[in-house]
């Protein structure tokens, strides 16, 4: 364990510290609103250790409160997960060979952890970034789920604390570096949310919000009209992201041209195509989840 | 309702998409469309998921208290306001909007 501390540089510990008390404040805020909203005390907290993926407890939470039935709930979680599948790849290599380190692994995976995992090539610091911050986020994220809950139920007319405004407020804090950098994202989820909202007094809860998947024809046609972003690269990231810009240089396009610089391969003795390395660095740095974005310590301290 | 069975689910599901990657580690890829969709879709999820809890309330419009808060947040969003900021600063003004008899 001393080994793992001493591989992590100071600095990236210091970060990965301050992730870890952002996340905490979003855990607390977690456990509080779900009790405020008529939860018993213990499914916040079951959630978090079981599920243990901020914005799809959030999410399921959210259609549950508003009436929405547990299958919908079920189903937005699910669907906001579904991004952890690739970043599953991404940090595939630092999770050892026994089948329970993979499994432990697995379960630590997070926005935040794959964002500090691909701060290094040398597997020894992806594999102790990748274990510090998933142990640490673990700890710091059910704590104070369990201390929200304990203050939400304490808590008595939780509307005329305004509580109902802070989930809505710690969802769009989240989300915003993602919609600030990249144009294409941002018109489709304005189109998928004006969707949700129209359809909400007609449609079950829950239904809504997953109709905004709508707003994904809108991404697919700003891209198509924008042929010049689809003949860079590989033809499917969005010229909009800085990151996927500065994975891109000016090299006429092609992915292999863009490797050194990630230069995952150190750390994946199995894979020696550099494309496929690159693109899982494109495509997490440049997916844009908001988490990667709070793992730059300027960014900490929303 | 938040039933175990919906719990166990959703704890399921997501362990066994965090779990696909390091499984089939060096045996198959994801297309980076398909990543890109993904992470597309999650965005557009958590948007929706903001504007309705936002001014939404069941089938009816939640009053304007809340959707004040929301925009004073996102306000503090915008000029990068530390996270607690935000937070309190959203229900401090939709419980004082509330206070002063705004719905």
């Amino acid at each position: 364990m001393r080994s793992i501390w001493r591989t992590v540089p100071p600095d990236t510990l210091r970060d990965i510290a301050l992730v870890c008390v952002a996340d905490a404040v979003v855990g607390a805020s977690f456990g509080a609103i779900a009790v405020a909203g008529g939860l018993e005390w213990w499914v916040p907290v079951l959630m978090s250790v079981v599920v243990f993926a901020g914005g799809s407890q959030f999410a399921a939470i959210g259609v549950v409160l508003s009436g929405g039935s547990p299958a919908a709930a079920v189903a937005t979680g699910l669907i906001l997960n579904a991004r952890l599948l690739p970043f599953g790849f991404t940090v595939a290599d630092t999770l050892g060979r026994r089948w329970w380190t993979r499994a432990l692994g697995a379960h630590l995976t997070t926005d935040e952890g794959v964002a500090f995992t691909m701060r290094f090539t040398d597997p020894a610091r992806r594999r102790a970034a990748f274990w510090v911050c998933g142990v640490g986020l673990f700890a710091a994220w059910n704590a104070a789920v369990v201390a929200g809950a304990a203050a939400g139920s304490a808590i008595g007319d939780t509307d005329a604390l305004g509580l109902d405004a802070a989930f809505p407020a710690v969802l769009l804090a989240l989300i915003w570096p993602t919609l600030a950098a990249e144009r294409t994202t941002r018109n489709a989820a304005l189109v998928g949310a004006a969707v949700a909202v129209a359809a909400a007094p007609f449609l079950p809860a829950g239904v809504p919000v997953l109709l905004a998947l709508a707003g994904l024809g809108v991404a697919a046609f700003d891209r198509e009209k924008r042929p010049d972003d689809t003949a860079k690269g590989s033809g499917t990231k969005d010229s909009q992201t800085p990151a996927a810009d500065s994975a891109a240089p000016e090299t006429g396009g092609s992915p292999p041209g863009a490797a050194p610089e990630q230069g995952h391969t150190s750390g994946r003795p199995e894979h020696t195509e550099d494309d496929e390395n690159t693109d899982y660095a494109e495509g997490v740095g440049g997916a844009g989840n908001w988490c990667t974005a709070a793992a730059d310590p300027q960014e900490v301290g929303r | 309702m938040m039933p175990l069975i919906a719990i166990a689910a959703l704890a399921a599901g997501t362990f066994a998409m965090r779990l696909a990657g390091p499984a089939l580690h060096g045996r198959v890829e994801i297309p980076q469309r398909v990543q890109q969709l993904l992470a597309v879709a999650a965005t557009i999820l958590l948007t929706a998921l903001v504007a309705s809890a936002a001014f939404t309330q069941g089938h009816g419009f939640a009053g304007w208290a809340r959707p004040a808060g929301v925009a004073v947040a996102a306000l503090l969003v915008v000029r990068k306001a530390p996270f607690p900021v935000i937070v309190v600063a959203a229900a401090a003004t939709t419980a004082l909007l509330r206070l002063a008899g705004v719905s």
